[in-house]
Protein backbone atom coordinates (compact mmCIF):
# COMPACT_ATOMS: atom_id res chain seq x y z
CA UNK A 1 0.00 0.00 0.00
CA UNK A 2 2.88 2.33 -0.70
CA UNK A 3 0.84 5.83 -1.69
CA UNK A 4 1.97 7.27 -4.85
CA UNK A 5 2.14 11.41 -5.11
CA UNK A 6 -0.78 12.74 -6.50
CA UNK A 7 -2.94 10.58 -4.48
CA UNK A 8 -2.90 12.66 -1.49
CA UNK A 9 -3.43 16.58 -1.08
CA UNK A 10 -0.56 19.06 0.46
CA UNK A 11 -2.24 19.70 4.21
CA UNK A 12 -2.19 15.95 4.48
CA UNK A 13 1.14 15.41 3.02
CA UNK A 14 2.36 18.19 5.87
CA UNK A 15 0.43 16.68 8.89
CA UNK A 16 1.57 13.26 8.15
CA UNK A 17 5.02 14.25 7.56
CA UNK A 18 5.18 16.12 10.95
CA UNK A 19 3.64 13.06 12.35
CA UNK A 20 5.96 10.80 10.80
CA UNK A 21 9.05 13.41 12.02
CA UNK A 22 7.85 13.28 16.09
CA UNK A 23 6.84 9.02 15.57
CA UNK A 24 10.44 8.68 14.20
CA UNK A 25 11.81 11.14 16.53
CA UNK A 26 10.66 9.24 19.82
CA UNK A 27 11.46 6.08 17.97
CA UNK A 28 15.30 6.79 17.93
CA UNK A 29 15.30 7.96 21.52
CA UNK A 30 13.20 4.95 22.62
CA UNK A 31 14.77 2.21 20.28
CA UNK A 32 18.75 2.62 22.04
CA UNK A 33 18.40 1.24 25.20
CA UNK A 34 16.97 -1.61 23.73
CA UNK A 35 19.79 -2.20 21.12
CA UNK A 36 22.91 -3.89 22.34
CA UNK A 37 25.36 -5.53 20.98
CA UNK A 38 23.36 -8.63 20.30
CA UNK A 39 21.02 -6.93 18.19
CA UNK A 40 22.89 -4.93 16.13
CA UNK A 41 23.68 -6.96 13.40
CA UNK A 42 19.86 -8.39 14.24
CA UNK A 43 18.55 -4.69 12.84
CA UNK A 44 20.51 -5.02 9.93
CA UNK A 45 18.77 -8.89 8.95
CA UNK A 46 15.39 -7.76 9.77
CA UNK A 47 15.57 -4.99 7.29
CA UNK A 48 17.64 -6.61 4.69
CA UNK A 49 14.72 -9.70 5.07
CA UNK A 50 11.33 -7.29 4.53
CA UNK A 51 13.05 -5.08 2.02
CA UNK A 52 13.10 -8.65 0.14
CA UNK A 53 10.40 -9.95 1.28
CA UNK A 54 7.78 -7.14 0.22
CA UNK A 55 9.44 -7.59 -3.36
CA UNK A 56 7.01 -10.98 -3.35
CA UNK A 57 3.38 -9.62 -4.39
CA UNK A 58 1.42 -13.11 -3.71
CA UNK A 59 -1.45 -13.00 -5.54
CA UNK A 60 -4.65 -12.68 -3.48
CA UNK A 61 -8.87 -12.90 -5.01
CA UNK A 62 -9.72 -11.37 -7.96
CA UNK A 63 -6.83 -10.03 -9.99
CA UNK A 64 -5.08 -8.19 -6.88
CA UNK A 65 -2.27 -8.92 -4.59
CA UNK A 66 -0.48 -8.20 -1.67
CA UNK A 67 3.14 -8.26 -0.23
CA UNK A 68 4.06 -8.15 3.50
CA UNK A 69 4.43 -5.14 5.23
CA UNK A 70 6.63 -6.69 8.49
CA UNK A 71 5.62 -4.09 11.02
CA UNK A 72 5.17 -6.92 13.60
CA UNK A 73 8.09 -8.98 12.47
CA UNK A 74 10.64 -6.07 13.15
CA UNK A 75 8.72 -5.15 16.35
CA UNK A 76 8.50 -8.48 17.56
CA UNK A 77 12.62 -9.01 16.41
CA UNK A 78 13.61 -5.70 17.75
CA UNK A 79 11.09 -4.14 19.98
CA UNK A 80 8.34 -1.50 18.63
CA UNK A 81 10.35 1.07 18.36
CA UNK A 82 13.32 -0.16 16.13
CA UNK A 83 10.92 -2.30 14.64
CA UNK A 84 9.44 1.48 13.43
CA UNK A 85 13.11 2.26 12.19
CA UNK A 86 13.47 -0.85 10.51
CA UNK A 87 10.27 -0.09 8.37
CA UNK A 88 11.03 3.41 7.62
CA UNK A 89 14.32 2.74 6.55
CA UNK A 90 12.58 0.23 4.59
CA UNK A 91 10.11 2.74 2.51
CA UNK A 92 12.75 5.67 2.42
CA UNK A 93 15.53 3.24 0.53
CA UNK A 94 12.22 2.24 -1.57
CA UNK A 95 10.82 5.93 -2.66
CA UNK A 96 14.26 6.99 -3.17
CA UNK A 97 15.84 4.24 -5.07
CA UNK A 98 13.17 2.03 -6.39
CA UNK A 99 10.80 4.35 -6.83
CA UNK A 100 8.01 2.71 -5.28
CA UNK A 101 6.09 5.05 -2.89
CA UNK A 102 6.32 9.02 -3.70
CA UNK A 103 8.63 11.49 -2.60
CA UNK A 104 5.68 14.04 -1.11
CA UNK A 105 4.12 11.46 0.79
CA UNK A 106 6.76 9.15 2.23
CA UNK A 107 5.46 11.02 5.54
CA UNK A 108 2.26 9.49 4.60
CA UNK A 109 3.46 5.72 4.21
CA UNK A 110 6.15 5.96 7.10
CA UNK A 111 3.21 6.87 9.27
CA UNK A 112 1.09 4.48 8.35
CA UNK A 113 3.28 1.29 7.75
CA UNK A 114 5.96 2.06 10.15
CA UNK A 115 4.48 3.94 12.78
CA UNK A 116 0.48 2.66 12.94
CA UNK A 117 1.30 -0.66 11.17
CA UNK A 118 4.42 -1.04 13.57
CA UNK A 119 4.20 -0.21 17.10
CA UNK A 120 0.08 -0.23 17.61
CA UNK A 121 -0.03 -3.70 16.56
CA UNK A 122 2.94 -4.88 19.25
CA UNK A 123 0.60 -3.30 22.06
CA UNK A 124 -1.87 -6.14 20.67
CA UNK A 125 0.66 -8.65 20.68
CA UNK A 126 2.76 -7.88 23.92
CA UNK A 127 -0.39 -8.58 26.33
CA UNK A 128 -1.96 -11.22 24.20
CA UNK A 129 1.20 -13.51 23.65
CA UNK A 130 0.90 -14.11 27.20
CA UNK A 131 -2.70 -15.57 27.21
CA UNK A 132 -2.85 -17.35 23.52
CA UNK A 133 0.86 -18.25 23.21
CA UNK A 134 3.57 -16.18 21.05
CA UNK A 135 2.47 -17.29 17.66
CA UNK A 136 -1.35 -16.79 17.57
CA UNK A 137 -0.57 -13.54 19.21
CA UNK A 138 1.50 -12.66 16.43
CA UNK A 139 -1.14 -13.73 13.52
CA UNK A 140 -3.30 -11.72 15.21
CA UNK A 141 -1.07 -8.64 15.40
CA UNK A 142 0.17 -9.21 12.03
CA UNK A 143 -3.51 -9.02 10.65
CA UNK A 144 -4.47 -5.71 12.22
CA UNK A 145 -1.31 -3.95 11.15
CA UNK A 146 -2.08 -4.68 7.48
CA UNK A 147 -5.78 -3.37 8.58
CA UNK A 148 -4.52 -0.64 10.69
CA UNK A 149 -1.87 0.97 8.04
CA UNK A 150 -4.70 0.40 5.16
CA UNK A 151 -7.45 1.81 7.03
CA UNK A 152 -4.90 5.06 7.82
CA UNK A 153 -4.34 5.32 4.03
CA UNK A 154 -8.18 5.42 3.81
CA UNK A 155 -8.51 8.39 5.63
CA UNK A 156 -5.80 10.11 4.32
CA UNK A 157 -7.53 9.59 0.98
CA UNK A 158 -10.75 10.56 2.05
CA UNK A 159 -9.36 13.76 4.15
CA UNK A 160 -7.75 14.53 0.80
CA UNK A 161 -10.72 14.57 -1.53
CA UNK A 162 -9.51 11.40 -3.59
CA UNK A 163 -12.49 9.23 -2.86
CA UNK A 164 -15.17 9.62 -0.66
CA UNK A 165 -14.15 8.50 2.68
CA UNK A 166 -16.54 5.59 3.12
CA UNK A 167 -16.16 4.42 -0.04
CA UNK A 168 -12.41 4.21 0.51
CA UNK A 169 -12.74 3.06 4.14
CA UNK A 170 -14.57 0.01 3.05
CA UNK A 171 -12.58 -0.90 -0.26
CA UNK A 172 -9.10 -0.69 1.51
CA UNK A 173 -10.06 -2.93 4.88
CA UNK A 174 -12.08 -5.34 2.29
CA UNK A 175 -8.92 -6.11 0.30
CA UNK A 176 -6.34 -5.72 3.42
CA UNK A 177 -8.62 -8.19 5.15
CA UNK A 178 -7.43 -10.56 2.74
CA UNK A 179 -4.08 -9.47 2.08
CA UNK A 180 -3.61 -9.65 5.81
CA UNK A 181 -4.20 -13.56 5.95
CA UNK A 182 -1.23 -13.63 3.74
CA UNK A 183 0.74 -11.21 6.01
CA UNK A 184 0.04 -13.52 8.78
CA UNK A 185 1.01 -16.83 7.92
CA UNK A 186 4.47 -15.23 6.42
CA UNK A 187 4.95 -13.50 10.08
CA UNK A 188 4.58 -16.81 11.58
CA UNK A 189 6.67 -19.07 9.32
CA UNK A 190 9.38 -16.53 9.53
CA UNK A 191 8.79 -16.45 13.86
CA UNK A 192 8.50 -20.27 13.60
CA UNK A 193 11.97 -20.38 12.26
CA UNK A 194 13.71 -18.23 14.46
CA UNK A 195 12.17 -19.34 17.17
CA UNK A 196 12.99 -22.72 16.45
CA UNK A 197 17.31 -21.36 16.07
CA UNK A 198 17.58 -18.88 18.36
CA UNK A 199 14.37 -18.44 20.83
CA UNK A 200 15.99 -15.86 22.87
CA UNK A 201 15.35 -13.37 19.87
CA UNK A 202 11.79 -13.48 20.36
CA UNK A 203 11.48 -10.06 22.18
CA UNK A 204 8.70 -10.52 24.67
CA UNK A 205 10.51 -13.53 25.74
CA UNK A 206 14.58 -12.02 26.01
CA UNK A 207 12.49 -9.39 28.14
CA UNK A 208 11.07 -12.63 30.39
CA UNK A 209 14.08 -13.66 31.24
CA UNK A 210 16.52 -10.93 31.58
CA UNK B 1 24.84 -13.70 16.97
CA UNK B 2 27.56 -15.31 15.61
CA UNK B 3 29.10 -15.05 11.81
CA UNK B 4 27.42 -17.89 10.98
CA UNK B 5 23.89 -17.23 12.40
CA UNK B 6 23.87 -13.11 10.09
CA UNK B 7 25.43 -15.06 6.77
CA UNK B 8 22.35 -17.16 7.21
CA UNK B 9 19.98 -14.72 7.63
CA UNK B 10 21.71 -12.07 4.94
CA UNK B 11 21.38 -15.54 2.44
CA UNK B 12 17.87 -16.20 3.21
CA UNK B 13 17.09 -12.48 2.29
CA UNK B 14 19.15 -12.50 -0.72
CA UNK B 15 17.93 -15.97 -1.64
CA UNK B 16 13.87 -14.03 -1.44
CA UNK B 17 15.16 -11.13 -3.10
CA UNK B 18 16.94 -12.62 -6.18
CA UNK B 19 15.67 -16.29 -6.78
CA UNK B 20 11.81 -15.40 -5.98
CA UNK B 21 11.49 -12.04 -6.71
CA UNK B 22 11.15 -12.79 -10.84
CA UNK B 23 7.83 -14.88 -9.55
CA UNK B 24 5.82 -12.12 -7.41
CA UNK B 25 2.69 -11.31 -9.20
CA UNK B 26 2.17 -8.55 -11.12
CA UNK B 27 -1.38 -7.94 -10.53
CA UNK B 28 -2.11 -4.44 -8.67
CA UNK B 29 -1.62 -4.40 -5.07
CA UNK B 30 -5.02 -3.39 -2.64
CA UNK B 31 -3.68 0.27 -3.08
CA UNK B 32 -3.80 0.24 -6.52
CA UNK B 33 -6.97 -2.45 -6.96
CA UNK B 34 -9.10 0.37 -4.76
CA UNK B 35 -7.64 3.23 -7.21
CA UNK B 36 -8.96 1.40 -10.47
CA UNK B 37 -11.79 0.53 -8.99
CA UNK B 38 -12.74 3.91 -7.99
CA UNK B 39 -11.68 5.77 -10.99
CA UNK B 40 -9.03 7.67 -8.88
CA UNK B 41 -5.51 5.40 -10.13
CA UNK B 42 -5.00 8.43 -13.22
CA UNK B 43 -4.20 10.88 -10.00
CA UNK B 44 -0.81 9.13 -9.63
CA UNK B 45 1.98 10.81 -10.73
CA UNK B 46 3.40 9.50 -14.12
CA UNK B 47 7.31 10.27 -12.41
CA UNK B 48 8.91 10.18 -9.23
CA UNK B 49 10.56 13.37 -8.26
CA UNK B 50 13.70 11.11 -7.38
CA UNK B 51 15.81 10.26 -9.41
CA UNK B 52 15.53 7.04 -10.99
CA UNK B 53 18.33 4.46 -9.76
CA UNK B 54 16.44 1.19 -9.74
CA UNK B 55 12.71 2.31 -11.50
CA UNK B 56 10.50 -0.38 -10.55
CA UNK B 57 12.64 -2.83 -9.08
CA UNK B 58 15.00 -3.22 -12.43
CA UNK B 59 18.71 -2.34 -13.45
CA UNK B 60 18.26 0.34 -16.37
CA UNK B 61 19.65 -1.24 -19.33
CA UNK B 62 19.68 -4.92 -18.58
CA UNK B 63 16.67 -6.33 -21.09
CA UNK B 64 16.00 -9.52 -18.89
CA UNK B 65 13.17 -8.69 -16.70
CA UNK B 66 13.59 -11.42 -14.30
CA UNK B 67 17.32 -10.90 -14.52
CA UNK B 68 16.87 -7.01 -13.82
CA UNK B 69 14.45 -7.78 -11.35
CA UNK B 70 17.13 -10.37 -9.41
CA UNK B 71 19.96 -8.16 -9.85
CA UNK B 72 18.09 -5.38 -8.33
CA UNK B 73 16.75 -6.99 -5.84
CA UNK B 74 19.84 -8.28 -4.47
CA UNK B 75 21.78 -4.68 -4.34
CA UNK B 76 18.30 -3.41 -2.68
CA UNK B 77 19.01 -5.93 0.10
CA UNK B 78 22.59 -5.44 0.66
CA UNK B 79 21.86 -1.85 0.97
CA UNK B 80 19.20 -2.59 3.55
CA UNK B 81 21.67 -4.85 5.06
CA UNK B 82 24.04 -2.65 5.58
CA UNK B 83 21.93 0.48 6.40
CA UNK B 84 19.95 -1.24 9.24
CA UNK B 85 23.37 -2.31 10.70
CA UNK B 86 24.58 0.96 10.49
CA UNK B 87 21.54 2.54 11.79
CA UNK B 88 21.78 0.32 14.99
CA UNK B 89 25.42 0.96 15.42
CA UNK B 90 24.56 4.61 15.29
CA UNK B 91 21.86 4.44 17.83
CA UNK B 92 23.61 2.39 20.31
CA UNK B 93 26.80 4.07 19.98
CA UNK B 94 25.25 7.79 20.92
CA UNK B 95 23.19 5.50 23.63
CA UNK B 96 26.70 4.66 25.17
CA UNK B 97 28.27 8.31 24.94
CA UNK B 98 25.32 9.66 26.91
CA UNK B 99 24.76 6.73 29.94
CA UNK B 100 22.25 8.90 31.58
CA UNK B 101 19.56 8.23 28.83
CA UNK B 102 20.06 4.69 29.13
CA UNK B 103 17.75 3.94 30.99
CA UNK B 104 14.95 5.49 29.11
Amino acid sequence: MHIPDGFLNVPVCAVTGLAAVAGLWMSVSRSQAALGERTIPLMGITSAFIFAAQMINFPVAGGTSGHLLGGVLAAILLGPWAGALVIALVLIVQCFLFQDGGVLVLGANIFNMALIGTVVPFWIYKPLSRGIGHIPAAALAAWVSVELASGMCAVELGISGTVPMGLAIKAMLGWHAVIGIGEAIITCVVLGYVNAVRPDLITTRAEATS
Amino acid sequence: MTRKEILTGLGLALFVAIVLSPFASSSPDGLERVAEDHQFVGKAAEKSVAPEVFPDYTIPGVENKSFSTAIAGGLGTLILYFGGFGLARLLASRRDRVPNQSGT
